[in-house]
């Protein structure tokens, strides 16, 4: 048997044609089957090879393997070309409105005392305090007597603090985190740097700036050569942290059983100075009821209502919002800082 | 206190061009808080004169009375103005406003026609010339001149300051030490009003005609004095310049010799009580009411004594709750002629129980509370009777004194330490200088300086006491700022890390923190049905309200609350979580220890002061209704079910590092058959699932709410995690289907197929659950995915370990292959 050289040659310049003019990849899978596939007219041809006379066999061969690598290479050409317009096609047809809302899960929230808390501790954490805690019902020899707060104290009265029965058990809601205070210098010798968070507790009706169960941050540095001005120093630097760099700080005489001398810190900020919270150096009638060694160490204490200073930061003009537990609130705050 | 300023200005040399806001400020920098600053008279303008009542025309016919009144307001004129108040009559004095005045409130005065006649004027009440809040009727002038004005007469100009006194600082509740404090913080002179010479006037003598006085009980006094006077005009009017300090103080005008009192305590800080001398058997007594049951006080109050109270007692009854409150009985009237005048220095403590225990303060109580100056005693005393003689024809009878002789106490400070203490190297100048600006005589030039301290000053004790003095009249914005620092691997610990870590990943899948305040109601621990340690609550013995008196044993009832609020407020979807301590009363509590205070106690005091205290575990519990991913408009969103609920609590425990067992549960207030309880260690630390229909539908919330708590104090702290090997070679998939009876647990399933398959299982999934099948039996499908360290395991090893598997399976729970049941 022999091979037509131009029958190759039309084949070929046939299958050439046919996968110029396939007009997209459906048609070009059929020319594949009928041009470039085992049963194409070239396949065969290449097949036929066998039979063809060894002398003319690599002539042929040679021949054919041309005209197939030529319509190989002329498939892929037209493959890519037609691929490449699918796309385009498919890219333009599948345009969608990517305004549309998302598919969101439900928004979630930490409440921004948390948020609060969060911060200052990180903050003193930073300064070199830990973070004590202790518990809320508490034993009032812890929350008042060893406060230099003696029983007689109008602040001990049914008024002003919640006792819980039996009386006899003398356990009160902390009415400040003071008494986590106490429990540090009792177990922990100084130097003593610490920062109180939590929960406290007073016999008010809640209004628009009271509530019976609030939160305070207290702070108590017990140390060699601890002065008021370490105090100052200590509290200018947590009132830029919280209010920012802008604000000012000043402190007035004041009086708390717990310190001498005492004052009230005030924050100027937005304008106007806010009562911000109480703080002095730590009265040796305390050091000396925990035991501290008054001769060697002084210190320092300072304490915070945070609903306050949350409602001095945000602008919160109401109580109500803060202990109510309104999702809409919290969840304007997120889990912090943005 | 209310304090005006031209009083201060008696006795404290304030420049004359420093403003009402300066003179403020110079209160608020040595400690003394403004709470408000009233300029009486500053809206007062115009001709406001004294008119004397001529002739009055009661007009009829309106809705109330009128009167049609002729006055003389001088410079030979009448004028005839309406007045609708009936408090006075023909040729009293009153306050007229003149066309061309203007009143507070822009109340501009004119002459205008009303009730058919020309009122050319009006006359004033308190209250419409801005001096008090009475206005029941016009004021009637005891004393002034016709045409006179009328704001100079009453003295209207000045400025009140209302002033908090710290409960250390009892003796600036008054013009004496408010004035002290002025002075020594504007740095400028003082004059002391009390004066000792007007003491020396009236020396102890022994007019058997003199009411008599002793101390019985030594605690309760140290000092007292009673001076006594005989033909005392109480009729008399006070003068109307006393009337007006007692005003803008902010008390009332009584009646002459209360008028009188009042002012000297106003002035001095002394309080005062005056009896009526015809009502005293024998001589006064101080004593503790012991076997004293009953007083009736000057209000008219029958007060039942407790034993401890401190009176002044005749030698037959009780007269007056000591500093606190005289009583009805020897009370000064209008008949009053003799009087005993007692002035005293009570023990504060005895003051304050007295006051505490008949809930009853008064001005007197409020001073003694916060303890007097002893010495002021005799000086106060001796001032009120110069003021009966000069104001009430009085006639001085004696004095009579008991208690000790007062004296100065010296101290030794030394400057180096309360500048050390302080902060800020005060010089000698500013250390004395402060010192005597607070009544201290202060001598020595060294470092030591030796401190005599006025009877006044009981606070001042240690160095701290002085530094604080010294601190604040040189200004506490002298101390520089400076910033200590704290100890280095200062970190959260353990549990605060976990609560902080369980709070905002929670916050992250969509939960809202909420914190609720922790007092419950029986009616909600009834209705959740707590039984056993959560019924077993604290009570709270006064309650902000009586239906809320319990603490909470448990989150959930504040939880649910406040979801019923947020539902209540339109919310569909909620997710809410809160962390906090819960209360319950379940270990039997010691008797309360109180070691006092003066030193620290025994470390065996400490641990049971430690362990009276009862131990508050620390929750995180959520409520969640209805879906977590949101229906939109791409279709429906997931609800959340009670199986999530147990995937969220699983998920806390894991992230702490525990592992856990899941067991159903039957607790309230979750739905039986829809609880689990999770326990590490073979202990229960948490429960979730389903709320119980009954919860449900008692508290309105949508149905199949869901609910978690988990304690997260009880959990252990895990170690130190070891790293897992990641593997490199192929895993190998096997799916099995395990037909089970329904009463058999996925959890149970799932361990013996974990047990049976070996080590080389690298995880389980259950990824179908079929349980419409006969005979109760349920379909449980999983993909078991193998893997190994060394070698790509081949698919015969693979169908070995499944066959382990599924032997265990059948071993442990009876378990068969589906396709073979």
């Amino acid at each position: 048997m022999s091979l037509d050289q131009n029958k190759i040659a039309e084949d070929l310049a046939q299958a050439l044609r046919a996968i110029e003019s396939a007009s997209d990849l459906d048609a070009l899978k059929q020319v594949k089957i009928d041009y470039v596939g085992d049963k194409s007219a070239l396949a065969k041809a290449n097949q036929a090879l066998a039979t063809v006379d060894q002398s003319l066999r690599a002539q042929f061969g040679k021949l054919v393997g041309a005209a197939r690598a030529d319509v190989n290479q002329a498939f892929e050409l037209r493959s890519s070309q037609l691929t490449a317009l699918r796309d385009t096609q498919m890219l333009l047809t599948e345009k969608v409105d990517v305004t549309l809302p998302g598919r969101r899960t439900l928004k979630g929230g930490l409440h921004p005392l948390t948020i609060l808390t969060n911060e200052i501790n990180d903050l003193f954490i930073g300064l070199g305090y830990k973070v004590a805690e202790g518990p809320e019902l508490e034993a009032e020899w812890l929350n008042f007597d060893a406060l230099n707060i003696p029983a007689d104290h109008p602040a001990r009265t049914m008024q002003d603090t919640f006792f819980v029965e039996p009386l006899e058990a003398k356990l009160v809601l902390r009415t400040h985190t003071s008494p986590v205070q106490i429990r540090t210098m009792l177990n922990e010798k100084p130097p003593i740097y610490v920062i109180c968070p939590g929960k406290t507790y007073r016999a008010d009706e809640l209004d628009a700036t009271h509530t019976p169960v609030f939160h305070q941050v207290e702070g108590l540095v017990i140390d060699e050569n601890i002065t008021m001005g370490d105090l100052k120093g200590t509290l200018d630097f947590f009132a830029k942290s919280i209010f920012g760099d802008a604000v000012k700080t000043r402190l007035r005489p004041s009086f708390f059983p717990f310190t001498e001398p005492s004052a009230e810190v005030d924050v100027f900020f937005n304008g106007r100075w806010i009562e911000w919270g109480g703080c002095g150096m730590v009265n040796h009638k305390v050091l000396d009821a925990c035991g501290v060694d008054t001769k060697k160490y002084s210190g320092f204490a300072f304490g915070m209502g945070l609903e306050r200073t949350l409602m001095v930061k945000h602008g919160i003009t109401d109580m109500h919002d803060i202990v109510e537990g309104d999702v809409r609130f919290s969840q304007s705050f997120g889990v912090g800082k943005k | 206190m209310k304090i005006p300023l031209s009083w201060l200005q008696e006795f404290v040399a304030i420049p004359a061009k420093i403003n009402a806001v300066q003179i403020s400020q110079a209160f608020i920098k040595v400690g003394f808080e403004v709470e408000g600053i009233e300029e009486q008279g500053a809206d007062l303008k115009g001709p406001i004169v004294v008119g004397k009542v001529l002739s009055i025309e009661e007009l009829s016919g309106h809705k109330k009375p009128i009167r049609f009144v002729c006055l003389d307001v001088g410079k030979k004129k009448t004028r005839y103005v309406i007045c609708g108040a009936r408090n006075f009559k023909v040729n009293d004095l009153v306050v007229v406003a003149l066309p061309g005045a203007v009143l507070p409130g822009d109340f501009k005065i004119s002459a205008r026609e009303t009730y058919g006649k020309v009122s050319d004027g009006m006359i004033c009440s308190a209250k419409e010339i801005g001096i008090s809040d009475e206005h029941a009727g016009i004021i009637v002038l005891q004393e002034g001149k016709v045409g006179q004005d009328a704001k100079a007469l009453l003295d209207v100009s000045d400025v009140i300051f209302d002033i908090a006194v710290n409960p250390d600082r009892g003796y600036a509740m008054s013009v004496r030490g408010l004035a002290r404090e002025l002075a020594g913080s504007l740095q400028v002179k003082y004059v002391d009003p009390a004066d000792p010479k007007v003491a020396k006037k009236f020396g102890k003598n022994k007019n058997p005609k003199a009411v008599s006085v002793k101390i019985e009980d030594k605690t309760g006094a140290d000092q007292i004095y009673i001076r006594t006077l005989d033909h005392v005009n109480v009729k008399k009017n006070t003068p109307l310049w006393m009337q007006r300090r007692i005003e803008k103080c902010g008390m009332r005008s009584i009646s002459l010799a209360v008028d009188i009192t009042n002012y000297v305590m106003l002035e001095l800080g002394q309080p005062l009580h005056a009896f009526d001398a015809q009502y005293i058997m024998g001589g006064l007594r101080v004593v503790r009411a012991g076997k004293f049951t009953k007083l009736t006080t000057l209000d008219k109050i029958d007060r039942k004594l407790d034993p401890d109270n401190l009176l002044i007692a005749d030698s037959k009854t009780p007269l007056a709750l000591a500093g606190t409150m005289g009583g009805l009985a020897s009370e000064v009237t209008n008949e009053t002629t003799k009087i005993a005048l007692e002035a005293a220095h009570f023990d504060p403590l005895s003051i304050a129980r007295n006051s505490r225990s008949h809930n009853l303060s008064s001005e007197a109580s409020r001073r003694i509370e916060r303890n007097t100056d002893p010495a002021l005693a005799e000086i106060a005393s001796a001032r009120a009777t110069q003021l009966l003689i000069d104001l009430a024809d009085a006639k001085y009878v004696g004095t009579s004194q008991a208690g000790l002789p007062i004296k100065n106490r010296k101290v030794k400070i030394s400057q180096s330490k309360i500048s050390k203490y302080l902060g800020f190297p005060y010089t000698t100048k500013q250390v004395k200088n402060a010192l005597v600006l607070i009544g201290c005589k202060v001598t020595g030039s060294t470092d030591l300086l030796t401190v005599e301290i006025p009877t006044w000053r009981p606070d001042l004790i240690n160095f701290a006491d002085f530094a604080e003095e010294i601190a604040r009249l040189n200004g506490y914005d002298l101390i520089p700022a400076t910033l200590p620092i704290g100890k280095d691997g200062a970190r959260l610990n353990d549990m605060q890390y976990r609560k902080r870590a369980v709070a905002t990943a929670l916050a992250n899948q969509g939960f809202t923190e909420v914190i609720n305040y922790p007092f419950v109601s029986q009616e909600m621990v009834n209705l959740l049905g707590f039984t056993g340690d959560r019924a077993k609550s604290f009570k709270i013995a006064n309650p902000m309200s009586e239906e809320f008196p319990l603490l909470r044993t448990h989150l959930l009832p504040g939880l649910l609350t406040t979801a019923v609020r947020n539902i209540g407020r339109g919310s569909k979807n909620l997710a809410i979580f809160e962390i906090g301590s819960i209360f319950r009363n379940t270990t039997a509590l010691g008797k309360a220890v109180n070691p006092g205070v003066t030193n620290r106690p025994s470390e065996k005091v400490i641990k049971d002061i430690y362990e009276g205290v009862p131990k508050q575990m620390l929750f995180v519990g959520a409520v969640v209704t209805g879906e977590t991913v949101l229906s939109d408009w791409q279709g429906l969103g997931n609800k959340f079910t009670w199986s999530d609920a147990i995937a969220k609590a699983q998920e806390i425990i894991e992230s702490t590092g525990n592992d856990y067992e899941v067991i159903s549960s039957d607790l309230a207030p979750w739905h039986p058959g829809r609880c689990a309880e999770l326990r590490v260690n073979g202990k229960p630390v948490a429960h979730a699932g389903e709320l119980h229909p009954r919860v449900i539908t008692a508290l309105n919330l949508p149905e199949r709410s869901c609910a978690f708590a988990v304690i997260l104090s009880e959990l252990p702290a895990a170690g130190v995690s070891k790293a897992p090997a990641i593997w490199n070679f192929p895993p190998v998939v096997q799916d099995v289907a395990l037909v089970v009876d329904a009463k058999v647990s996925a959890a149970d399933l799932t361990t013996a197929l974990k047990v049976g398959a070996g080590e080389l299982l690298e995880s389980i999934v259950l990824f179908d659950r079929y349980d419409q099948m006969a005979d109760s039996k349920v379909s449980l499908a999983f993909t078991l995915t193998f893997r190994a360290a060394d070698r790509t395991l081949t698919s015969d090893e693979v169908a070995r370990y499944r066959d382990q598997a599924i032997a265990q399976a059948a071993k442990s729970v009876g378990a068969v292959l589906r396709g073979n049941a």
